[in-house]
């Protein structure tokens, strides 16, 4: 039997201190600056004397700021947090000696990342419906569609963090993040950049999230909704794959 | 006796500057990027609200003074707070014979010469990008070290009185991302509603915008550069003021 939610109710009860809607504001805060400031301010600017209003460009905005939030709490939950937990409390050196396997670990701590990001998509998702930038039904499919790109980030957040050694290597990893945010297609469309850029881009899984949830939202449905699908299931069970294998090096061997 | 406290920060970057490129240099020019090139495309070039240039222009002056706000507070916040902890280099330094005066002093000479580096760089690609307009664009770079100070010292002095980096980081979420994203950088401040105008027009953040920027694309008159200076100055002397009180509390306290 699987005791990977003894992990997180561990969590739930070392945050309980931490009042809930800490988290919530937490992981909406920055999103929604970017969407006041980027979707509303440059929005403006971007459809002056264009047919459309700064809310169309903002709408443009909104789900990939949503995907952007989701990848940067999966991804910092899952490698700050475990890493401060693997190397500094030494929390599963301990846990190991128990009944617990390394599993149970893996999924325990995927789940706990993607329970917290769930919860800022979820009050995300209702302040941009409370906006007026939604424009279909299936925006009821964002909140499934982002706890699926929590999973697929936390999964390789968590891959990533067994490969962290010194404190510096986190600056590495915001080396990804940042241009990753910057690059894929939050801002503006993939047809601003030259075709073989183009390519690289649209390989990033970020741009992959923000398609699947632009699409959702925007309810420009196509088969690029299931590659985007296909593509983080897949980064999700090969990262859950592979952090398993390197956590029960790491704690075992 | 200050310029010993000075070694000290110097010597210790030279074994950790690799770990700063990120979030100097790296960050600022990877929006400078994405927002002022790739962004920039989809807006038209003659807005007058814009100053009639193209986004680019508008933009990187901005980001020049937002990022030395950010250097600046990073440069002081963080390391200060940590050095005041027990067995940190603040308290060891006080058993020297090194006044608090001279601590204060030596790191906040450490902290100008990064805020002016790191301008210095960003300087230099947005003049590649041919996003100065200027010769004036020169001043920019003892404008923006000033801009760095006047968030840099206010932040020593309070990062002193702390004993955890913890409010460090709240204070960058809730301080320094509002104003980065709504002083002006990435919009102008005339789109803004009118009552919420005179908020920003307070702000630090906002005087070094305008400063650099009027500087940048040739536009700056005497009056409001000197206000601009006077509101900067100011700021950086009474967070000297304030942070010599401090430093003489805390450490000799």
């Amino acid at each position: 039997m699987s005791s990977a939610h003894l992990i997180v109710l561990r969590h739930l009860w070392v945050l309980r201190h931490g009042r809930p809607w800490n988290l919530v504001v937490n992981g909406i805060f920055e999103p929604f600056l970017y969407l006041l400031s980027v979707g509303i301010g440059i929005g403006q600017l971007v459809t002056a004397g264009a047919d459309g209003g700064a809310g169309r460009y903002a709408a443009f905005v909104a789900p990939a700021l949503l995907a952007t939030s989701a990848m940067n709490s999966a991804v910092n939950e899952t490698t700050g947090n475990v890493w401060w937990r693997v190397r500094f409390d030494k929390l599963y050196d301990s846990v190991v000696t128990t009944p617990m396997r390394i599993a149970d670990i893996t999924v325990g701590e995927i789940a706990a990342s993607v329970l917290r990001s769930t919860l800022s998509a979820v009050c995300f998702c209702a302040v941009i419906v409370a906006l007026g930038m939604i424009h279909s039904w299936w925006a009821l499919l964002a909140v499934p569609a982002a706890v699926l790109i929590a999973f697929a980030f936390s999964a390789a957040g968590l891959a990533a963090a067994t490969y962290l050694r010194d404190p510096h290597d986190h600056q590495y990893l915001q080396l990804c993040m940042l241009p990753m945010f910057l690059f894929s297609t939050t801002f503006y469309p993939l047809s601003v950049y030259p075709e073989p850029v183009q390519v690289v881009v649209a390989a990033l899984p970020l741009y992959q999230s923000i398609e699947l949830l632009r699409g959702l939202t925007t309810g420009q449905l196509g088969v690029g909704l299931l590659a985007a699908t296909a593509y983080l299931v897949l980064m999700g069970v090969g990262g859950t794959w592979l952090a398993n294998r390197r956590l029960g090096r790491m704690l075992l061997g | 006796m200050a310029l010993r406290a000075y070694g000290y920060w110097a010597l210790r970057y030279r074994r950790t500057w690799r770990g700063t490129i990120v979030i100097g240099v790296a960050n600022p020019l990877l929006f400078l990027m994405a927002i002022g090139l790739g962004l920039g495309r989809l807006i038209s070039p003659d807005l007058a609200v814009l100053g009639g240039v193209d986004y680019l222009a508008f933009f990187a002056p901005g980001m020049l003074a937002a990022a030395a706000m950010q250097n600046g507070i990073v440069e002081a916040a963080f390391p200060v707070s940590m050095s005041r902890q027990p067995g940190g280099a603040y308290p060891v330094a006080a058993g020297t014979p090194l006044e608090p005066e001279d601590i204060l002093h030596g790191h906040a000479l450490f902290m100008a010469l990064r805020v002016a580096t790191n301008a210095a760089v960003f300087l230099a690609v947005m003049v590649a990008f041919g996003a100065a307009q200027s010769p004036m664009v020169a001043l920019t770079l003892p404008a923006a070290t000033l801009t760095g100070l006047a968030f840099a010292l206010p932040a020593a002095a309070w990062a002193v009185t702390l004993t955890g980096v913890g409010p460090v980081m709240g204070a960058f979420k809730w301080v320094v991302m509002p104003l980065y994203l709504f002083s002006g950088t990435f919009f102008a401040v005339e789109q803004l509603p009118d009552a919420l105008r005179p908020i920003v027009y307070v702000t630090p953040l906002w005087h070094g915008v305008d400063l650099c920027r009027t500087l940048s694309l040739g536009t700056a008159t005497w009056p409001a550069s000197l206000g601009h200076l006077a509101y900067l100055v100011t700021l950086a002397g009474a967070g000297y003021l304030v942070a010599r009180r401090n430093y003489r509390r805390n450490l000799h306290g």
